[in-house]
């Protein structure tokens, strides 16, 4: 009895321990995620119901920003732009990794060499990528021109006209994230058993049919991996646009990200930076949420 | 026989196939960084000749030169090495720290805590970037403040700026805390029987068999620091601590046409992470079917 109780009493004392050492461990990186994301939202939230300008005023102004973002034109423009880009942009990253995952899924020689190859574009920063280019993208020297010559195609100036700038975007942020999206699904695909494939085999279903019922359903938890990252970054897209195109032409590549970093950065309205932030965290939100509904409706059929 | 002749040059028909439809793709995914050294290397004239010169007939130097004496460049170089080092050695220190508590130890707030952090990993970073100036501009004694913060720059223009937000990044926490899980803690139970300190514990039996796990977080956590670009372009406004990102951008703004140095600076930056990269493949590979398949 007496020596149940004192055992019972150490072990307290052994957790306790452990719970201290727990929240000692823990206390940089909440002390850190409590100054710079913590404080930071909630005055967030403060700043969007004033009029801070950081030189002079901080009055609070209730939804004044909110009712000026209704009719703010130019910020409705830049959502439009983004969701043009999304709609392009994720199918297309989703299908390309997919595909490229599964062409290098088999364990053929030189496979391992052309894994290396699509990946290394994922290695350049946003600034660089963009860089190379402009200049790929020249209208009359560049090489995407120069190949479209070679067929007699005059190719666009794609970064000077309203109709190819933003399809610019999409092949230079393509061309970068299919890469590592790709190696997600290889490691998705592996996680596929292979007696799912093998009595499929057995009850005579084809290539086609075994990727319709057994890959695509077994790597649903992959594709919401993929398309959610895919969506958050696509709704937040900023360094290509600010490099490749300078939000130009006429403002067809502006994207909210760079709007609120003018309003906020340049021209010192971080009152209503900070609201049209919040709408832009609400629209990344609710396109999270849309994305986690249609993932669950397609319930795995095996 | 026939049957069988006809079936195996079926098959290598479709490995013929299979091996152009890869080289191709391949070659598309090369092209641009093809390009872009053949462009740094060749001389003006050929760089602005139709049609293009796969095979330049002189090669310069000259457009390395030329980017780096316009522009301080191998200035900027060396800041962004020191962000993206001191970067990764706080990462891997409080993300492991960090990691091992909710992976390993018990305690009554290791679930809320960690859904929240996870949860802010939602929230835009531009959302928390205005105030976050207003934040790092009053911290008290940093960059000639007094102690209610104010007088100063406070961490504004300063390389903690950089360093301090990102010191202890959710996504090495996440990822550490993965790796832990999947270490077993009798070992740990045992160290205790035997009295050893809860932090040697972590330090001298589960932190060294986690050497793949930092390696790979060291890996990102660097890439993430190199080619990070709108944070530092608001906190540092001296243009001596510019880093390469920021260089690279307002050279290809300001000299336009300047094709040749415009290609040798993005190589340039580029390259620390190739080296990284060729050195390190298999970490790389590693991580993100890890992260991936994990998250």
């Amino acid at each position: 009895m007496m020596k149940g109780g004192s055992y019972m009493a150490s072990m307290r004392k052994v957790e306790r321990h452990q719970a201290r050492t727990a929240y000692l461990f823990i206390t940089p990186t909440v002390l850190l995620f409590a100054v710079f994301t913590v404080i930071p939202v909630v005055m967030a939230l403060y700043l969007s119901f004033t009029n801070y300008d950081v030189l002079s005023r901080n009055d609070w102004i209730g939804l004044d920003n909110y009712r000026r973002l209704i009719d703010d034109d130019l910020l409705w423009k830049t959502f439009r732009n983004v969701f043009l880009y999304s709609v392009i942009f994720v199918p297309l990253n989703i299908l390309i990794s997919l595909l490229l995952g599964l062409l290098l899924s088999r364990a053929w020689r030189g496979v391992k060499l052309f894994r290396t190859f699509y990946y290394l574009p994922t290695l350049t920063s946003a600034v660089a990528a963009a860089t190379v280019w402009i200049w790929l993208l020249h209208p009359e020297f560049g090489l995407v021109n120069g190949l479209l010559s070679y067929v007699g195609i005059t190719g666009p100036a794609w970064l000077s006209e309203t109709r190819t700038a933003m399809l610019s975007i999409v092949m230079l942020t393509l061309w970068q994230s299919v890469g590592s999206n790709m190696i997600i699904y290889l490691a998705g695909l592996q996680g596929v058993p292979d007696y799912l494939y093998e009595s499929a085999r057995l009850d005579g279903a084809g290539k086609l049919d075994c990727f319709r019922f057994i890959t695509w359903p077994q790597l649903r938890p992959t594709t919401f991996l993929v398309s959610t990252m895919a969506i958050i970054g696509a709704l937040q897209l900023f360094d290509q646009a600010f490099v490749l195109t300078q939000g130009g032409p006429a403002n067809v590549t502006k994207t909210p990200v760079y709007l609120i970093y003018q309003q906020g950065f340049n021209q010192l309205q971080m009152g209503y930076a900070s609201a049209q932030a919040f709408v832009l965290a609400m629209a990344i939100l609710v396109f999270s949420l849309i994305n986690m509904r249609i993932s669950k409706a397609e319930e795995p059929v095996v | 026989m026939g049957v069988t002749g006809g079936s195996a040059m079926k098959r290598g028909f479709n490995k013929t196939v299979y091996y152009i439809v890869c080289i191709l793709i391949a070659i598309a995914m090369f092209l641009p960084f093809y390009w872009s050294v053949l462009t740094s290397l060749k001389p003006d004239d050929e760089i602005f000749a139709m049609p293009i010169k796969w095979f330049p007939d002189h090669f310069t130097f000259e457009h390395y030169r030329k980017a780096f004496t316009t522009v301080p460049f191998a200035l900027y170089f060396w800041n962004s090495l020191v962000l993206a080092l001191a970067g990764v050695l706080a990462n891997l220190f409080f993300g492991s720290l960090s990691g091992y508590a909710f992976a390993k130890l018990k305690f009554r707030l290791n679930k809320p805590i960690f859904r929240v952090l996870l949860a802010a990993m939602m929230i835009p970073g531009i959302v928390t970037m205005i105030p976050t100036v207003y934040v790092m501009r009053h911290i008290p004694f940093a960059g000639g403040n007094d102690f209610f913060g104010s007088g100063g720059n406070g961490l504004m223009n300063s390389f903690w700026g950089i360093i301090l937000p990102g010191a202890s990044g959710t996504f090495a926490v996440f990822f550490m805390r993965q790796f832990f899980l999947t270490l077993p803690s009798d070992m740990m139970e045992m160290a205790r029987i035997e009295g050893c300190r809860e932090f040697m514990i972590f330090w001298r039996i589960y932190l060294p068999l986690t050497k793949p796990a930092l390696a790979t977080l060291s890996i990102f956590t660097f890439q993430a620091g190199w080619n990070g670009f709108l944070w530092p372009m608001i906190v540092l406004n001296d243009p001596d601590k510019a880093t390469i990102q920021m260089g690279l951008q307002a050279f290809s703004y300001n000299f336009q046409t300047d094709y040749g140095p415009m290609m040798a600076g993005a190589l340039v930056a580029i390259l620390p992470i190739l080296v990284l990269f060729l050195a390190l493949q298999r970490y790389f590979v590693q991580g993100i079917a890890f992260s991936g398949i994990k998250g």
